[in-house]
């Protein structure tokens, strides 16, 4: 399984891509694998200011649904609306055009706790 | 947990194994998406290996069965399947199953496997017709290929004329090199399809030789099982009946006959005759989301009108549906209901079944 190196995750199977004070968020291929296919993102958030580890929308795989936690604090800028339609780019492309959402980050330090791939790699092992 | 014979085998196809009525099963092998339309336009096979086999054998059995189960068995010949349940005292339901006449006086229950042993406690207890009760379940697999193109793939397999058995027959054939398989034209899925019943030391053999014709076929998992039953709007016991679930509200009025005196079939008769609260209805969702099991159906007031008892994204439609029952004046084809999903009143009609 690919867990990129310029990436940062959080124990909750997310990834973070960080450019500047803006983060790009989706779900890391060990947790689309673990969801089966994704038919619906429900995110309806874009525009709020959220804690860390606060619900900012949800997953429907076939079978389950899960939550999705914002890994740092922050106004949710965007959600990626292609999912609308296309919610499988999650499965297909889970680093890229399956991103879920922006974020602008409040709390700088907070990206201090999130895991690098070496040690998300160990946390699902 | 309880093993299938074919674990190893689903493992090295990649199966994700989860832990289902107590046996390690396959949930899913490529995808739900990509197994659940290998079915509709071709043809898949599903190891259901952990489904209950149970004959029943005696002189009385007919009179036996006609007591406990709620469909009319005198109406079968040997070589018919028929769908059936246990109606419990309570006005609910102890499982469902198919029901196959062997041979006069011989018949065989293929019961859920979270209920086997419920059921032969059941069995056993109202056996007052000294009839032998045989559990097989440990013995036997059972593997279901089904998909239009079903009948074309097993037919390679056999001399036997498969297009000569009948929806809801079954035969004993020689398939595969393996004697004795019964081969039942039934399923789980709405489409063309058989049911192969196996002795456990020839399933290896059997499966190998199904992936061995010239057809291609694709191994299918528990997820796309349940999708593609719920696209037809069967129900799932443990879901969409129970024990408390009243099987006329579930639409079982049909595999119920008041011909025969079985159990609790007073109280069944005064349902069936219209004594009912709620009914079992499909749900298509107009807006965004998918309903799931035990989500609250409310009206426009938010008051609480029923409850989902299944719920998924049908592949087929592109459209979330589900199951459920609601109080009978919502029950109507297009009237609007919202389920609750968390913290949302999500948008739905009741839409008539099958969905697909």
């Amino acid at each position: 399984m690919n867990f990129p190196n310029e990436l940062k995750y959080s124990k909750d199977h997310e990834w973070i891509k960080i450019d500047g004070d803006v983060a790009t968020v989706g779900i890391t291929e060990f947790a689309q694998t673990e969801l089966g296919d994704i038919v619906f993102v429900d995110v309806d958030t874009e525009g709020e200011v959220l804690e860390k580890e606060e619900v900012f929308g949800s997953v429907e795989a076939v079978k389950t649904v899960s939550d999705l936690f914002m890994p740092v604090t922050g106004e949710v800028l965007e959600f990626n609306h292609n999912l609308d339609e296309t919610p499988e780019l999650i499965n297909t492309d889970p680093y890229g055009a399956g991103w879920i959402i922006k974020v602008s980050i409040s709390e700088i330090n907070e990206i201090n706790d999130l895991l690098d791939s070496k040690e998300y790699k160990e946390l699902i092992d | 947990m309880k093993k299938l014979v074919l674990s190893d085998i689903h493992e090295q196809l990649g199966a994700k194994m989860v832990d289902f009525a107590g046996y390690y099963m396959p949930i899913q092998y490529d995808g739900v998406k990509i197994e659940h339309n290998t079915v509709r336009n071709s043809v898949g096979v599903f190891d259901v290996s952990h489904m209950g086999e149970v004959f029943v054998e005696g002189e009385k059995a007919l009179d036996f069965l006609q007591y406990i189960c709620s469909n009319d068995v005198s109406k079968l010949k040997i070589g018919d399947v028929q769908y059936s349940y246990f109606p419990n005292n309570d006005g609910g339901i102890v499982d469902d199953f198919l029901l196959y006449m062997v041979d006069v006086n011989k018949y065989l229950l293929v019961i859920n496997a979270s209920n086997i042993d419920k059921d032969l406690k059941w069995i056993n207890s109202n056996n007052k017709y000294n009839c032998e009760i045989n559990n097989q379940s440990d013995n036997y697999s059972l593997l279901a290929v089904q998909g239009p193109k079903s009948i074309e793939l097993l037919q390679q397999l056999t001399k036997e004329k498969l297009s000569e058995i009948k929806y809801y027959n079954f035969k004993k054939v020689h398939i595969a090199g393996i004697e004795d398989v019964l081969i039942s034209r039934t399923g789980y899925t709405g489409e063309l399809g058989f049911e192969l019943y196996v002795r456990n030391e020839d399933v290896e053999s059997l499966w190998k030789s199904i992936f061995n014709t010239e057809i291609e076929i694709k191994p299918i998992g528990l997820a796309a099982r349940d999708t593609l039953r719920l696209e037809k709007g069967y129900c799932l016991y443990g879901n969409d009946i129970n024990e408390r679930t009243s099987p006329i509200e579930a639409g079982l009025g049909w595999v119920t006959k008041f011909n025969k005196n079985f159990i609790n079939c007073d109280n069944l008769k005064d349902q069936k005759n219209g004594n009912t609260v709620n009914k079992l209805v499909g749900i298509e969702l107009i807006d965004r989301g998918v309903a799931r099991k035990d989500y609250d159906i409310i009206d426009e007031q938010n008051n609480i009108i029923g409850i989902v008892t299944s719920g998924t994204m049908s592949p087929t439609l592109s459209k979330a549906i589900a199951l459920g029952y609601i109080k009978k004046e919502f029950s109507k084809i297009e009237t609007i209901i919202y389920i609750k999903v968390r913290n949302k009143n999500i948008k739905a009609k009741i839409t008539k079944l099958p969905f697909v």
